[in-house]
């Protein structure tokens, strides 16, 4: 038998998901534009300009796909979970509304100029609509994390006969989880374009192109990474602390914590049985969890059979979260080793060169990964403690969001894979149409 | 706290001016991706060169109008979305197949260009239909009968007629040589067409719904509103007539009009169906103040609105600006 919620559910974490791949991207991205902009006006060297006009059409074509997902996510919380915006539209929807207002036309509207408009426009003009489009995908950001965290931690809120009331907007928009939810998914983005920069950079090297601009770019964006790995680790770890203040069952569960425990041991791997509620395999160290979540040798930590009817399901909550743990040290690691070879030598071995290529997408991965942690970790509850999921789901029959899931799933699968070979080619492109003009000024119109 | 009853009119308001302004901007967008040749890369090319910088915010604004309706009438927000269900599916898809083609057809290799402009016309026709589609089971107050999916169909095909007069006046206005003749000779066509399913949709709308009858032929208000159809009516025959001369002289002065009367009906016909419904926003079910937000949270709403919307029009005005006048080559950044 197809069940609508567990369908739903899915099709919702689909859309989702394809949906952040993209403004993981371009929020960074944006920043990135706005530094090669600035830094070309400052210093009037054509390397400058080039690399911006090499990462704005990739910038646009990332940009394009964020707003084609993001209206089918304006669509979602109404066709797959009516019952939401009936329960806490009150809270939701002025959230959603100052992100359409604030940032969505914002950042469309300028983009256009931003991307069409250079000859259009005196370049002060086109430098500040790139920096206007940059701040809309940071605003938009503030607002959609500011909705999610209070679905994590919710405050400010009244709740008369199972409807939510909003009492204190201050409260609701600074819940206690928000502000570490924003800075880390704002340092998720930097990684994540930092990678891509660097990753479609080193190819570019590969193929031969010793010109300036990938070499720069390169450089670029592994310093950026080598500032905000570390960073993002820092962060994450007080995110972690966060949670385990306000989630302890998702802390458990990221954990593999059965029983409530002092002094727990920290586990490097393991596989969680909800069968037998134990962990198998163990590898672990002793007492380092209690150590980083309590900052004592034997503090406590609550186990997730203190939770038995309310816990999330353990596996992809504590598998998710060693995946994206692991690839932020494996980044830490690599942004410094390449780094420092780099500062030595100006130029990169072609084994770490290929290794970047490797990495490209791997902020994509981490990022996946940490929403799969936050998201699922929430379960069984839309609304932390208040609101369980299965109250709001959508009476439309099984069949209806079986087929469209179906429809979205192929559509994705085909935009994905078009969206990575798109960005190799523009690669390819680039490296045959620049071989000319090596290093040259630019000719005539300073913009042609 | 502002009154209950204020922020209903208000919201309402609002969220229909969101609904008619995307008709008309996104509707011309989708009209030149409904015409969009598939032969010719050169007309192709300053086809979409002429809405490149305007289609994103185009479709914010339908972000904003669903926006709305999810905010400010929760209740009704549900029953629409649901009722759709299917049909805002496929919507979704078309919206996707042309947002992104419009995109990789300029980076993707040569062999996959027709394909991404292949998508770009048949995402643009799917939108099109879907939206009037919808349209026209909302006017039959959502029934399943064969009856109303017949006419659900031919309002499909009445909106991707409007959207390709609209489509094709924008052409008009905005471009020069070979496409301008080709876009009059669309635009006469699809006036036509859309004047057809104008005066079929005017027609059946009363006749199948009593308090839509009520309204246009029961109120001391009617007098003064019968004379929006045939207004209506006369513009259609004007914009023929306007094509007509535009068509038999070399002059290109006066290009914007065929866009300018295309609006005006945009505007009219929507006058039209929203004071058909008005105060109802699920048709014989619920009204505007039946299905009302909290009104704290739309207060706080409120004050943002105002600062926030005439800033919106302002640089989407200055947007226009800056692109003013026939489109030019395609300058890619
Ligand atoms: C951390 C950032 C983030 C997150 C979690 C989300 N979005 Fe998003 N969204 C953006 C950051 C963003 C952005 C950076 O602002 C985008 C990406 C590219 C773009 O055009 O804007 C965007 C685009 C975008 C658009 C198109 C805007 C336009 O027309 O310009 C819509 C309607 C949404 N999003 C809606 C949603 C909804 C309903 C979400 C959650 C359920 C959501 N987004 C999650
Ligand atoms: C952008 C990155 C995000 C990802 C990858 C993500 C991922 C997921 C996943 C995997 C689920 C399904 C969990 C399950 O059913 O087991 C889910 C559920 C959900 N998420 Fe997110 N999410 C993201 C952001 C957001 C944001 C920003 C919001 C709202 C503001 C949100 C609201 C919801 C809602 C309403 C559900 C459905 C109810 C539920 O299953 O808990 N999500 N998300
Ligand atoms: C290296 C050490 C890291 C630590 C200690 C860490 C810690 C955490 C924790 C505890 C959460 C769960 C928050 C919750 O309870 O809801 C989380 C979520 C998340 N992580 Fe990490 N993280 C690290 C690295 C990374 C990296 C490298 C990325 C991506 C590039 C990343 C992206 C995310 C995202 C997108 C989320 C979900 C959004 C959120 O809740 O903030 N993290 N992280």
């Amino acid at each position: 038998m197809l069940d609508t919620l567990l369908l739903s559910r899915i099709q919702f974490a689909t859309n989702i998901s394809f949906h952040i791949l993209f403004p993981t991207i371009s929020i960074a991205l944006a920043w990135f534009l706005v530094f090669f902009k600035v830094r070309y006006i400052q210093t009037n060297q054509p390397v400058w300009l080039r690399a911006y006009r090499f990462w704005v059409k990739i910038f646009a074509l990332t940009f394009a796909l964020g707003v084609v997902s993001g209206i089918t996510m304006s669509f979602q919380f109404g066709t797959n979970w009516p019952g939401f915006m009936e329960r806490v539209g009150n809270i939701a929807g002025p959230l959603l509304g100052y992100e359409v207002l604030t940032a969505f036309f914002m950042e469309a509207t300028f983009l256009g100029i931003m991307l069409f408009g250079m000859k259009r426009v005196s370049p002060r003009v086109h430098t500040l609509s790139t920096v206007i489009v940059a701040i809309g995908t940071t605003i938009s950001a503030f607002w959609i994390l500011s909705l999610n965290s209070w679905m994590h931690t919710p405050t400010g809120h009244e709740i008369i006969d199972g409807v939510f009331y909003p009492k204190d907007w201050f409260e609701i928009i600074f819940n206690p989880s928000f502000g570490y939810r924003l800075s880390h998914m704002l340092l998720a983005s930097g990684i994540t374009a930092s990678f891509l920069v660097a990753g479609i950079s080193a190819y570019r090297l590969l193929k031969d192109d010793h010109k300036h601009a990938p070499k720069l770019t390169l450089k670029v964006a592994l310093t950026v990474a080598v500032v905000l790995t570390p960073l993002q680790a820092f962060v994450g770890d007080l995110h972690g602390l966060n949670t385990f203040e306000h989630q302890p069952q998702k802390v458990a569960a990221m954990e593999g914590v059965w029983e409530t425990e002092k002094g727990a041991p920290l586990l490097l791997f393991a596989v969680p049985n909800e069968q037998t509620r134990s962990n198998e395999f163990e590898v672990a160290i002793p007492n380092l969890a209690s150590l980083i979540l309590t900052h004592e040798m034997e503090g406590e930590i609550k186990g997730l059979n203190e939770f038995t009817d309310a816990h999330p399901p353990v596996k992809p909550v504590f598998f998710g979260f060693r995946i994206m743990v692991g690839l932020g040290l494996l980044m830490i690691l690599v942004a410094f080793s390449t780094r420092i070879v780099l500062y030595r030598n100006d130029e990169l071995p072609k084994w770490q060169l290929r290794l970047l290529v490797a990495m490209t997408f791997s902020g994509w991965i981490a990022t996946l990964a940490g929403w799969y942690v936050t998201e699922i970790g929430r379960q069984p509850f839309m609304v932390q403690g208040l609101l369980r999921i299965d109250e709001v789901v959508t009476q439309v029959p099984a069949e209806h969001v079986l087929y469209t899931l179906i429809g979205y799933l192929c559509v994705y699968a085909l935009l994905l894979a078009a969206y990575i070979k798109t960005l190799f080619y523009t690669a390819d492109k680039a490296v045959e149409v620049e071989e000319y003009e090596v290093n040259m000024p630019v000719s005539g119109d300073q913009y042609a | 706290m502002l009154s209950a009853e204020f922020l209903a009119q208000f919201y309402g308001t609002l969220m229909a001016l969101a609904i008619l302004v995307y008709a008309i901007l996104d509707g011309y967008d989708l009209g030149v991706g409904i015409l969009l040749p598939t032969k010719n890369k050169q007309q192709a090319d300053t086809m979409i060169a002429s809405i490149g910088p305007f289609w994103d915010a185009n479709e914010t604004w339908l972000v904003l109008a669903v926006g709305l309706a999810l905010i400010a009438f929760p209740l009704a927000h549900s029953v629409i979305l649901q009722a759709l269900y299917l049909p805002v599916a496929i919507m979704l898809l078309g919206l996707i197949l042309r947002g992104v083609a419009f995109d990789f057809r300029a980076k993707a290799k040569t062999k996959y260009r027709d394909a991404w402009d292949v998508s770009f016309k048949v995402g643009s026709i799917i939108t099109a239909f879907s939206q009037g589609f919808m349209l026209g089971l909302y006017v039959m107050s959502f029934d399943t009968s064969a009856q109303s999916y017949t006419f659900a169909v031919l309002s499909g095909i009445g909106v991707v007629s409007a959207y390709g007069l609209i489509g094709s006046a924008w052409l008009v206005m905005k471009t020069n040589g070979d496409i301008y003749h080709q876009s009059l000779v669309w635009c006469r066509r699809f006036n036509a067409v859309s004047l057809i399913g104008v005066i079929a949709v005017s027609m059946v709308n009363p006749l199948i719904n009593d308090f839509v009858a009520q309204k246009w032929f029961g109120t001391e208000l009617s007098i003064l509103l019968l004379p929006i159809p045939f207004a209506c009516i006369a513009l259609f025959i004007f914009q023929d007539r306007v094509l007509a001369n535009l068509l038999s002289c070399q002059e290109k002065e006066g290009s914007w009009r065929p866009f300018a009367i295309s609006t005006l009906i945009f505007l009219l016909c929507f006058l039209g169906l929203v004071y058909s419904f008005f105060p109802y926003v699920v048709p014989n079910e619920l009204t505007i103040y039946e299905s009302l937000a909290d009104p704290s949270a739309l207060t706080f709403m409120f004050f943002g609105v105002v600062l926030v919307v005439p800033a919106i029009i302002g640089y989407t005005v200055f947007s226009y600006r800056v692109f003013w006048g026939k489109t030019q080559e395609l300058t890619y950044y």
